[in-house]
């Protein structure tokens, strides 16, 4: 069956079950209350006083009973530098776990390892934001018999909440925590900010093993984590390396291209006419996005606008825009730099938030929804304004979904920054390999060599077009790369589909077919 | 619009493709694509034949074009011309012009170039460049020596070592002579642009460094990176009083000329032509068209 972007997308896949098509960025949601069915949160039971300290991680896990065929959830916070998602799956494997579900909110490149227990049937299907490196590649070859469940970060609490992901245990990293299992991210040696996305976890997982290497007095404040839903709590002497936390990404960038781009889309923002006092962003990390926050900053100052609120993953950059009360709050699901953990901790107007209030579509209104304006990067965009964020020009699985999906459709001005063309590989595409955001979500595009504003917005045009900014149509622009860089012959793939891409609301928006090599 | 302004000059290495194509994207006035300094002794081929191609086959957008070629003296020089000529810069750059006759002997060959390929003489205008204490005494002759001249700007580096002084951050050594090139274009009416601010991470000093450049009378400025472009255009451009006031004398002097009258009275000052002309400048920087208000 085709959705309504016209991807083929199967009735039903083996280990996954039935596919519901992609029929639009609300259709599904119009109607308010959804027929999906809502996960209890496990009912347990403690006699007081108990210890739930264990010795090491090894024996927190067999204390769950892990069984063949579980899913097994962590998350990203720890970003490159996790240590903790290899770790525990090598101790499920040495149990002879197999069958397992790998739920993790994201994989980076930390988890490169994990490739010999899918090899040898450990691991047999994952849920991910995003996959990298080595390990995106050899998905992509067909190392799983079961397609990779590509979500957002919203998409993923709705699954969780939906139990599309039933969580059998989860595991969570923890800068600090307490013998109950009280934990944060926002202090101690392997401090690494919001642990938004645990948040979910915990609630809906049948058992919960929080892992530190900070284990200090109770109780462990602030209670990110609450014991309620923790069974047990292990030290060990690491986490991982904060220092990948950042990874280069939350810098401004000294590109000349970006910096020229992250001007342009400033200026955008500028004259959209969402550029007024108590307006919220978003920017990504990196790149030209995060410069925009930089632009944007001056023009704040020199206009004296203040704003309402930055979302999302959070850098240092968000956090001097708060203390210098350019905003009145920062919502952070996630710490993109690891620096950011001291205002989380200290300031009240930095708020830890849970994924599900971030940017889960199946509630009363996320976070997103109430997003001005959102900047966001790219790996390819069409004539028609769809995004893919997640294969490479090769096909190969190499991004994130993250919340791009999410921030898109719930701000009210999404725009799309990057550079024509990467190297000799044009970025507009007639058609891009995989959809993750679909183009009725984007407002415009902003390249180096012109702006382009969907059709489906020609009040914004007109008043982009007054400005004097170099406003144009996007299948011209496609025409002059192309005609710049040449067109790229067409990647070859097997019919084998090796990972389905889900919109944020369970719909899906595109497979990802087996490259041919 | 833009071809009307010279605030910056982004020099680009003649040698490489990935920069070449890029020349017109980050909105500097001027695209300068070198063969000269930037470019080895074992490139000067490839660049010079990559800048005609490039020239030939590339959008600039509205960034106006201008290439520098190696002296004429060298074994580079005429190669070059015979080379970019044909395919028509806005503009070339003739480094370490110390006389009237170095330019009108470079004028001459461009002319014979130009016959030999049937193109119009006299659309490629010529920006000598004063890099040597000799040229700088010189630089009024040099400025007025032929009509295609309508920059002239300095090299601040070369004429350093050839002052046989070390370059400090005030400037102090080259004072004289950027005011002296300054003072020769405008006596000729034609555009003064500035050396290089070397230091890229320096965005304070070249703001400084600019700033003091349009006080003393500098057009605009050399760029090396493209990171500079903005801060210079923030330096040149006007601010948004120097427009309203523009805007109002503009106004004020097209309604008085049509009833006939010369110099007038606005707010209590004295309006005639000089200071017209001078709101008109604003405008023009400011791409405003009083007829489109």
């Amino acid at each position: 069956m085709k959705n309504i972007l016209g991807r083929d997308i199967p009735e039903y896949i083996e280990g996954i079950g039935k596919l519901e098509p992609f029929q639009g960025a609300w259709t599904k949601l119009k109607k308010g209350w959804m027929d999906e069915p809502t996960v209890a949160s496990a009912i347990k039971a403690k006699l007081p006083h108990q210890n739930k300290l264990c010795d090491s991680l090894e024996e927190a896990i067999i204390k769950t009973n892990p069984v063949n065929g579980i899913t097994v959830s962590f998350h990203h916070h720890l970003r490159g530098g996790d240590d903790i998602v290899v770790k525990s799956i090598s101790i499920l494997s040495k149990l002879g776990i197999k069958n397992i579900t790998l739920a993790s909110s994201s994989l980076t490149s930390a988890h490169d390892e994990l490739i010999p227990f899918i090899q040898d049937g450990t691991i047999t299907k994952i849920f991910s934001s995003g996959i990298r490196d080595k390990l995106g590649k050899a998905i992509s070859r067909g190392i799983l018999d079961i397609p990779v469940i590509i979500h957002s970060h919203g998409g993923r609490a709705r699954a969780i909440k939906t139990g599309k992901i039933k969580i059998d245990l989860a595991i969570i990293a923890a800068a600090s925590a307490d013998c109950e299992g009280n934990a944060t991210g926002s202090h101690g040696k392997s401090a690494f900010g919001s642990i938004g996305y645990s948040m979910v976890d915990v609630r809906y997982a049948k058992q919960s093993i929080v892992v530190t290497d900070n284990l200090v007095d109770y109780p462990c404040i602030p209670l990110s984590i609450k014991q309620s839903f923790i069974d047990y709590v292990v030290k060990i002497d690491s986490i991982g390396d904060t220092s990948k936390i950042a990874t280069g990404t939350t810098r401004i960038t000294k590109s000349p291209m970006d910096l020229r781009i992250a001007r342009l889309a400033a200026d955008v923002i500028e004259h959209s006419g969402y550029f007024v006092n108590n307006f919220s962003f978003q920017v990504g990390a990196g790149g030209a996005t995060l410069a925009v926050a930089k632009f944007i900053r001056d023009k704040m100052k020199k206009k004296n606008i203040t704003g309402s609120f930055m979302l999302g993953g959070i850098t240092s950059y968000c956090v001097d825009m708060l203390n210098e009360n350019l905003f009145k709050a920062l919502f952070d699901v996630q710490s993109f730099d690891a620096a950011v953990s001291n205002s989380l901790l200290n300031n009240k107007k930095h708020i830890e938030v849970p994924s599900t209030l971030y940017a889960n579509p199946f509630n009363c209104g996320c976070l997103t929804n109430k997003l001005d304006i959102v900047v966001l990067g790219v790996l390819e965009i069409d004539v028609d304004f769809n995004i893919n964020v997640i294969t490479s020009s090769e096909g190969y699985i190499t991004g994130a979904s993250g919340g791009h999906s999410d921030t898109a459709s719930g701000a009210q001005l999404a725009i799309a920054v990057c550079p024509s063309f990467r190297g000799r590989i044009p970025i507009i595409k007639k058609r891009v390999n995989t959809i993750v955001t679909p183009g009725e979500s984007i407002d415009v595009l902003v390249t180096e060599r012109g702006i382009c504003v969907n059709p489906k917005n020609k009040e914004l045009e007109q008043r982009l077009k007054k400005t004097g900014l170099n406003i144009r149509d996007i299948h011209e622009l496609e025409k002059e790369v192309d005609g710049i860089t040449g067109i790229p012959e067409k990647v070859k793939f097997t019919d084998k589909i090796i990972g389905i891409v889900e919109y944020r609301d369970g719909t899906i928006i595109d497979v990802i077919r087996q490259v041919k090599e | 619009m833009r071809k009307n302004k010279r605030r910056t000059a982004l020099y680009i290495p003649g040698h490489n493709p990935a920069m070449v194509q890029q020349g017109g994207v980050y909105g500097a006035d001027t695209v300068l694509l070198d063969l000269e300094d930037s470019v080895a002794l074992s490139e000067k081929d490839a660049a010079r034949i990559l800048v005609r191609n490039m020239i030939k086959s590339i959008d600039f957008y509205n960034t106006e074009v201008t290439v520098r070629i190696n002296h004429i003296n060298t074994p580079f020089g005429l190669t070059d011309l015979e080379y970019i000529v044909p395919v028509k810069p806005e503009a070339i750059r003739l480094p370490k012009i110390e006389t009237k006759s170095d330019v009108i002997t470079v004028i001459e060959i461009i002319e014979k170039i130009e016959k030999k390929h049937g193109i119009p003489i006299g659309n490629i205008k010529i920006h000598p460049m004063i890099e040597t204490a000799i040229g700088v005494q010189n630089v009024f002759e040099i400025a007025s020596a032929h009509p295609r001249i309508d920059a002239i700007t300095i090299g601040g580096q070369d004429l350093t070592a050839d002052m046989g002084i070390v370059k400090t951050k005030d400037n102090a050594g080259l004072d004289y002579a950027r005011k002296a090139i300054v003072m020769a274009a405008k006596a000729n009416r034609i555009d003064a642009l500035d050396s290089v601010f070397a230091d890229v991470n320096d965005d304070d000093g070249l703001r400084i460094e600019t700033e003091y450049a349009k006080k003393i009378g500098f057009t605009g400025k050399a760029v090396i990176n493209p990171r500079q472009i903005d801060i210079i255009h923030d330096v040149f451009n006007p601010t948004d009083e120097e427009i309203r006031v523009a805007i109002k004398i503009v106004k004020a002097f097209n309604e008085n000329t049509a009833k006939g009258i010369g110099v007038f009275a606005l707010d209590g000052r004295m309006i005639d032509a000089p200071v017209v002309t001078r709101a008109q400048h604003i405008l023009n920087l400011a791409d405003i068209d009083i007829d489109d208000l």
